[in-house]
Formats: C-alpha cells, sequence, structure tokens
C-alpha cells in the first residue's frame, strides 16, 4: 500500500516537475508574417491610353515639367 | 521615374483649406469623406503650424500589410491603390494607417460603414483610364492626364508639393536654403523687416 502511494507521489511530482519546467521554455510567438499578394483587378500604366498612348518617355518628361511649376524660384525667377 | 510623394511645407501653409477643397471637387467626394485635411498644431498661437495631410503613399505600407483580402497594390510609381469591387470595409487598413488615410462613407442607415475609400494621388484606380466607372469608384485620373494631384497644383502658396520625390525634394531643398532660417521665417521680421536690414532705396524695385 505505501509503496503504491510512493509511486503515485513519485508520477506526480514527476509530472508537476515537466508542466512546471514547460513553462520555462521560451519559444518565439511572432508569427512570420508573409505579404499577401494583390488579389484584385490588374490597373492600366498612367501613359497606356490616349494622349501618351504608350510613350513613357513624353508622360514622364511632361510630368517632371509639370512639377516644376510648383517652383516658383524656377516659374517666376528668383 | 522614382516615386510619387507628397510634401507639405509648414512654414508656407496656411490652413486655407483649399487642397481640401481641391480635392472634394475633382473627385467628387461624398459627404462625410475627407481624403485630404490639414492639421493645426498649437491652433490659435502665434507660431502655430499647419500641416495638409492625406494618404502618404507609404514605401513599406502597412495598410497593404495588413488588409484580409489583399486589395492594394501599388502601382510603378510608388501610388498605393486598391480594388474596391475586392475591399469589405473591414477598416484593418484605417488601423494600420499612422496618417488616418483611409476613409468609410457611410453607405446606409444606423452608420453602415462602405467601401474604403482613399486618396489615390490622382491616379484613379483598377478600371479603364478616365473611364466613367473609374470616376465613380476612384475619382479623376489626372495622372493618365499627364497632370499632378489637383490639390498640390492648385495649393495658392505651393506648401504642399506633388510628384516624383527626387524632384519635390530638390525644389524644398532650394526654398530653404533661399530663405534660411530662424525668426525671418516667420513674425515681426518677416512683416515689417528687421530694424537692422537695409533701408530701401526710393524708387526701387522691392
Amino acid at each position: 500500500m505505501m509503496a503504491r502511494i510512493t509511486r503515485i507521489a513519485t508520477l506526480a511530482f514527476g509530472a508537476m516537475a515537466a508542466l512546471m519546467l514547460a513553462g520555462c521554455g521560451e519559444r518565439p510567438q511572432v508569427i512570420d508574417y508573409k505579404q499577401g499578394t494583390y488579389q484584385g483587378k490588374p490597373d492600366d500604366l498612367p501613359y497606356a491610353a490616349a494622349p501618351f498612348n504608350g510613350d513613357k518617355d513624353k508622360w514622364e518628361r511632361d510630368i517632371r515639367n509639370r512639377t516644376q511649376n510648383q517652383n516658383e524660384y524656377k516659374r517666376i525667377g528668383s | 521615374m522614382a516615386r510619387m510623394k507628397f510634401l507639405c511645407d509648414a512654414e508656407r501653409c496656411i490652413e486655407c483649406n483649399g487642397c481640401v477643397t481641391a480635392c472634394k471637387q475633382e473627385h467628387d467626394i461624398p459627404w462625410g469623406v475627407n481624403r485630404r485635411r490639414v492639421v493645426t498644431i498649437n491652433d490659435g498661437v502665434p507660431g502655430e503650424k499647419s500641416v495638409s495631410v492625406a494618404c502618404m503613399h507609404c514605401s513599406d505600407a502597412p495598410c497593404m500589410a495588413v488588409c484580409p483580402v489583399d486589395c492594394f497594390y501599388k502601382t510603378q510609381e510608388g501610388v498605393v491603390l486598391h480594388d474596391k469591387d475586392l475591399c469589405i470595409g473591414s477598416a484593418t487598413a484605417f488601423y494600420a494607417c499612422p496618417f488616418g488615410a483611409p476613409q468609410f462613407p457611410q453607405a446606409g442607415a444606423f452608420g453602415v460603414r462602405g467601401k474604403m475609400d482613399k486618396c489615390t494621388f490622382c491616379a484613379g484606380g483598377p478600371e479603364k483610364d478616365n473611364s466613367a466607372a473609374e470616376f465613380t469608384k476612384y475619382g479623376r485620373n489626372r495622372l493618365a492626364e499627364g497632370k499632378l494631384p489637383a490639390c498640390a497644383e492648385m495649393c495658392a502658396t505651393k506648401a504642399l508639393l506633388g510628384g516624383d520625390g527626387d524632384t519635390i525634394a530638390d525644389i524644398y531643398r532650394q526654398r530653404v536654403t533661399v530663405r534660411g532660417k530662424g525668426s525671418e521665417v516667420w513674425g515681426w521680421g518677416t512683416a515689417y523687416g528687421r530694424p537692422d536690414a537695409p533701408k530701401p532705396v526710393p524708387g526701387a524695385k522691392s
């Protein structure tokens, strides 16, 4: 009887020790995020349609020139 | 071309809300949705600063990362856009955005949230360029017309700059080096001249 109690106590102690030690295990809890991919419809390029008709260089040139309209040192002169 | 960016010069912004009005008018934005707004720090206190804020078209946009339906995409020009046909109005983009750019129109009674709406850098969305569908969902596509965002182009003081990041950075750099820094930027000295400034020559061009 006594031996049985001792065995149960030993097992219980062992299980409890294992359980408590499990709490010490430190695992990284930050998920490995994976960037999603766009699921929607494809978009046209801004220079694809008229008036640029696919002429990327002209579009970029126009945008660059237009951006300089915001610079009064060039637009008006200093 | 590098990446399209906005840059607001707080020294020049006079809180006229012209950019906000231009945006609303250009894209026929419904009541309650503000793609752009002007934020003022120390409002009413001398030295207050205003800055015009909208979607900043982040290089590493958090809205793109958190969207549960992956409806965001980035164009070759670095403009962050989204597909409204896919958007479920979850507002996760709103929580992620540090600028409060995503807006949600009231889609029905009891404040039902509609599909997300935000600044498109006047680049429309994933519909045929300059089509009626594109205008209805995303507003006018000025970029496809070879124009820059309406807010920046109409800014009276040119506080808000929009366009290629490198180009507008050059404009801003030149501006800062010309005007200098300190009390001459704002205040009495600007309005009435500094006491130690040279006296104007009568008849000379000011």
